[in-house]
């Protein structure tokens, strides 16, 4: 059957045999977009989080079909070299990746959890930030969270002062 | 293949490695020169772990026309950083920026790997005087041409970011090596000073941060072929479990499946997609052998104290009479540990008419390579590994055996294929951290100093069986090396202390594991320190201090516990509801102690804050020195106060994390603070050692908070 969805802004149609096939393995290998991670398969690790409808999503676990008509972004979506999203910035900033494999499922996971509470407590980051990192960069990742939503008020404050 | 794509015609290779410094320009061979002394002598006295081979190409060096230096790097990246400290010695050395550098992993048909693996927290320490002669030489080298092509005095020239000046004229490392066929190799150039480097012993970024932050894909499982394909391979739960029959018909049926395979004793889809793999393999019924259904209480009884083949790896003094009234005895256990990492083990083979290329994610690309060619009967040659980026090592990736069977699925289906283990698999096909078994026994002398101190202790395997370390250790030390990390007692001015190793071989495989022995050994002696402290009546930091010799290499543990002590403002009275907990370790040279304050929330062990003090001596990047050390406390709490497999119904459990209890978020300290001292000139390990005292200093702060001594990891309250 065919399923349409806007991955990372563009519209995109894919031909697919059983519609319950996670959206990770169509996005991983129709698509391409690598970044999105396999780590455990029944949603336990977070390392395929990406965004649907601003959504964080264990994408491992969400058959493809429920992604019909939504807008999915992933990791190469959320920002770039020339124009990261302040979550990339603070990851940057704060130097968080060790081996890097669960960095993507963690740098998803936190961007929608700004957009829901752009300043985020400690107690929020431990209760929304629930991934796994084996390397253990928790130190370092809570301290660019605070970075990112930092930066994505200052963000917001120059766009209305340029308003 | 984006890695064989970079050795495109239009760059320029330097050959360099055991025997033979050659020059490969604009795609062809030109000499093979007998390498000079210096080098040869270089290469010759690497440390042993540093074991390049000098029979296969030897690429450590590609120049490309933008003046950029491709360094194939004999040592895998997997989180450890040590491809940014490669970058820092070639920059300095070969005096090029960071960012005119990229680091590879070599593949074995084209580079130098290392036979024996990437581990040990040895990969910075063992390339750090080849890796800066080499890129010293090389500048030297592209000096000599540059003068020819300038017509000016080599000593009149100076190098700069790539380029190559006598303050008139100036040419770049690429355009003095274009056209270049025949090289001069000069004596290996002194090296710089240390206080002249200007990105050694920098805080310098990672040079693979870009790559994981923005999603590159450049791990094991990211890697693609034209026409490749999947394969699901079905593997046994229950321990011990053996191939008996396997009924397939359904599977052969399924949506998309190319071919379901049968080799010898073991059975697999291969499909045009991985979902369609793994929907025909839950169709396949496979009769297993079962001759023995095993539980955890018959795996803890064989492994115990007094069962299995004794070693003494320590003896100094008299043995403890168990007689004396006066002998403190207690026991301490650790559980099975699963690595956990969160990219699965898997590999993308290719068979073509006998030649193999297999991209994985791998600590032994030499040895998996070896294995390739001997289980497919070709030439090693024959075989290229090429190592991508790691989602995670820990060990568990110094056996990627599974490399075997990829390249037979795509040798029976004629295709590329894909191999991706679930998460079921990897957790019960783990090569797990060994359960252990501790019995301390501890005597004070009339002046409240420890008189005796002895640590008896079980391991499954960790070095013995593993197939980096064939057969060597077993038959000729007997000793488990790799069990025996910590468990030597480091107070030698304790009169009498000893350690004795009693090692069983397991119904299950376990293997390596970051620190091997260290975590659960330096639990079991620096609780039982902690204990005898407060037996004396004595602050536990003053009792080790007392106990340690401050000469020689001792003077390096004295001086860590000292500063973490110092740092952490240790004080064994516990405080508003906190108490603090102290323990110290050494291992591979390299010392730490830790102080961590911890208080009891919903009735359980809150950890605030660790101080660490750590002496890796010189140390390259302090930032990533640091992320290293942060992450091993971390890690090491998770497995201290988590972590833990069992055995259940004959099989290893819990198979997802989740049930698998680890650290999250929620329980990383809010500080941790990491102190450095040099306690000598030249890098040591990093990425193992700090993981050592944090089981022991939380059960310690616990047992100062509470006056409940935990005496099994995980730490339960």
């Amino acid at each position: 059957m065919k399923i349409e969805f806007t991955i990372n802004g563009v519209l995109q149609s894919v031909e697919i045999e059983d519609s319950n096939t996670p959206l990770l393995w169509v996005v991983r290998d129709v698509l391409n977009l690598k970044g999105t991670k396999f780590g455990c398969g029944k949603a336990a690790c977070g390392a395929c989080t990406l965004h649907v409808d601003d959504e964080a999503v264990r994408s491992c676990s969400y058959a493809v079909k429920f992604a019909e008509g939504k807008q999915i972004t992933t990791i190469e979506g959320l920002g770039s070299p020339q124009d990261p999203h302040p979550v990339q910035q603070a990851w940057i900033e704060e130097v968080v990746p060790q081996c890097g494999y669960c960095q993507p499922g963690f740098m998803m996971a936190t961007a929608a959890l700004l957009n829901k509470k752009p300043n985020p407590s400690d107690e929020d980051i431990d209760n929304n930030i629930v991934n796994v990192c084996r390397c253990a960069t928790y130190y370092r990742m809570r301290k660019a969270i605070h970075r990112a939503a930092e930066l994505t008020q200052e963000t917001n404050l120059k766009t209305q002062e340029n308003v | 293949m984006s890695k064989a794509k970079k050795l495109s015609r239009r760059k320029f290779l330097v050959r360099g490695g055991l025997g033979t410094v050659g020059v490969l320009a604009l795609g062809t061979y030109v000499f093979r020169n007998p390498i000079r002394r210096s080098i040869l002598k270089m290469v010759e006295t690497l440390p042993p772990s540093y074991m390049g081979s000098g029979t296969e190409a030897n690429l450590w060096f590609e120049l490309t026309q933008e003046n950029k230096v491709i360094f194939h790097s004999p040592k895998v990246e997997m989180g450890q950083g040590s491809f940014t400290s490669f970058a820092q010695m070639i920059a300095d050395e070969m005096d090029v920026r960071l960012d005119q550098i990229e680091v590879v992993g070599a593949a074995t048909k084209t580079g130098i790997v290392d036979v024996l693996s990437t581990g040990g927290s040895l990969s910075v320490g063992s390339l750090w005087q080849p890796l800066r002669e080499l890129a010293a030489t090389m500048r030297e080298m592209l000096k000599i041409e540059a003068a020819k092509k300038l017509s000016v005095e080599v000593s009149s020239l100076t190098t700069n970011d790539g380029v190559i000046s006598n303050g008139l004229k100036t040419i770049t490392y690429a355009e003095v090596a274009y056209g270049i066929t025949e090289w001069n190799i000069p004596d290996t150039p002194e090296l710089k000073p240390l206080s002249s480097y200007k990105f050694i012993g920098k805080p310098v970024k990672r040079i693979d941060l870009a790559s994981k932050v923005f999603g590159d894909p450049i791990f094991g499982l990211d890697a693609e072929m034209p026409e490749m394909l999947h394969a699901a391979i079905i593997r046994p739960s229950k321990i011990g479990a053996t191939f008996n029959s396997a009924d397939t018909s359904k599977a052969a049926q399924m949506p998309g499946v190319v071919k379901v395979v049968q080799i010898d004793d073991w059975v697999a889809v291969v499909a045009e997609s991985y979902a369609q793999a793994l929907a025909a393999k839950r169709t396949i019924k496979v009769e297993w052998n079962i001759l023995k259904e095993w539980t955890e209480k018959e795996m803890r009884e064989m492994l115990r104290v007094g069962k299995g083949r004794l070693m003494i790896t320590q003896k100094e003094g008299d043995a403890i009479d168990e007689e004396d009234d006066e002998l403190v005895s207690m026991i301490f256990t650790s559980p099975i540990g699963a690595h956990a990492q969160i990219e699965p083990n898997g590999a993308l083979a290719d068979y073509n008419n006998g030649d193999i290329t297999v991209v994985l994610s791998t600590q032994v690309p030499g040895k998996t390579q070896e294995f390739v060619a001997d289980a497919l009967g070709v030439d090693k040659d024959k075989v290229n590994i090429i190592p991508a980026y790691l989602g995670g090592g820990f060990g568990r990736r110094l056996n990627t055996n599974h490399a075997i069977q990829t390249v037979q699925l795509s040798k029976a289906v004629g295709k590329p294929v894909k191999y991706i283990f679930t998460r079921k698999e990897e957790f019960q096909n783990d090569l797990f951290r060994p359960p252990t078994h501790h019995i301390m026994k501890g005597k004070l002398g009339s002046d409240g100093l420890i008189d005796s101190l002895e640590h008896h202790y079980a391991s499954g395997d960790v070095a013995i069986g593993a197939i980096i370390l064939p057969g060597l250790l077993n038959d000729v030390l007997g000793t488990d090396i790799g069990a025996m990390r910590g468990g030597n007692i480091m107070y030698d001015k304790i009169p009498n202390h000893r350690a004795e190793q009693w090692h069983t071989t397991l119904p299950f495989a376990t293997s390596w594991w970051r620190s091997l022995g260290l975590l659960a050994n330096t639990f079991a002696v620096e609780s039982f320190i902690d204990e005898l402290a407060l037996k004396a009546g004595k602050n536990p930091v003053e009792l080790r201090l007392a106990q340690i010799s401050k000469e020689g290499n001792q003077k390096r543990i004295y001086d860590v516990i000292q500063l973490a002590a110092e740092k952490g403002n240790y004080n064994d009275t516990p405080m508003n509801g906190r108490a603090m907990g102290f323990a110290a370790s050494t291992d591979s040279n390299s010392p730490a102690a830790h102080v961590v304050e911890v208080s009891i929330e919903n009735n359980q062990i809150k950890v605030h804050k660790v101080i660490c003090a750590f002496d890796c001596g010189f140390v390259v990047n302090p930032d990533q020195v640091r992320a290293q050390c942060e992450g091993a406390i971390i890690m090491g709490m998770s497995a201290s106060m988590f972590e833990k497999m069992t055995i259940e119904d004959g099989e290893l459990t819990p198979t997802i994390y989740g049930p698998y209890d680890m650290a999250l978020m929620k329980h990383a300290p809010k500080t941790i603070d990491v102190h450095f001292i040099q306690g000598a000139d030249i890098p040591l390990p990093v990425g193992e050692p700090p993981m050592g005292p944090i089981g022991a200093a939380v059960a310690n702060a616990v047992r100062r908070l509470t006056g409940k001594r935990l005496t099994d990891l995980p730490l339960k309250l």
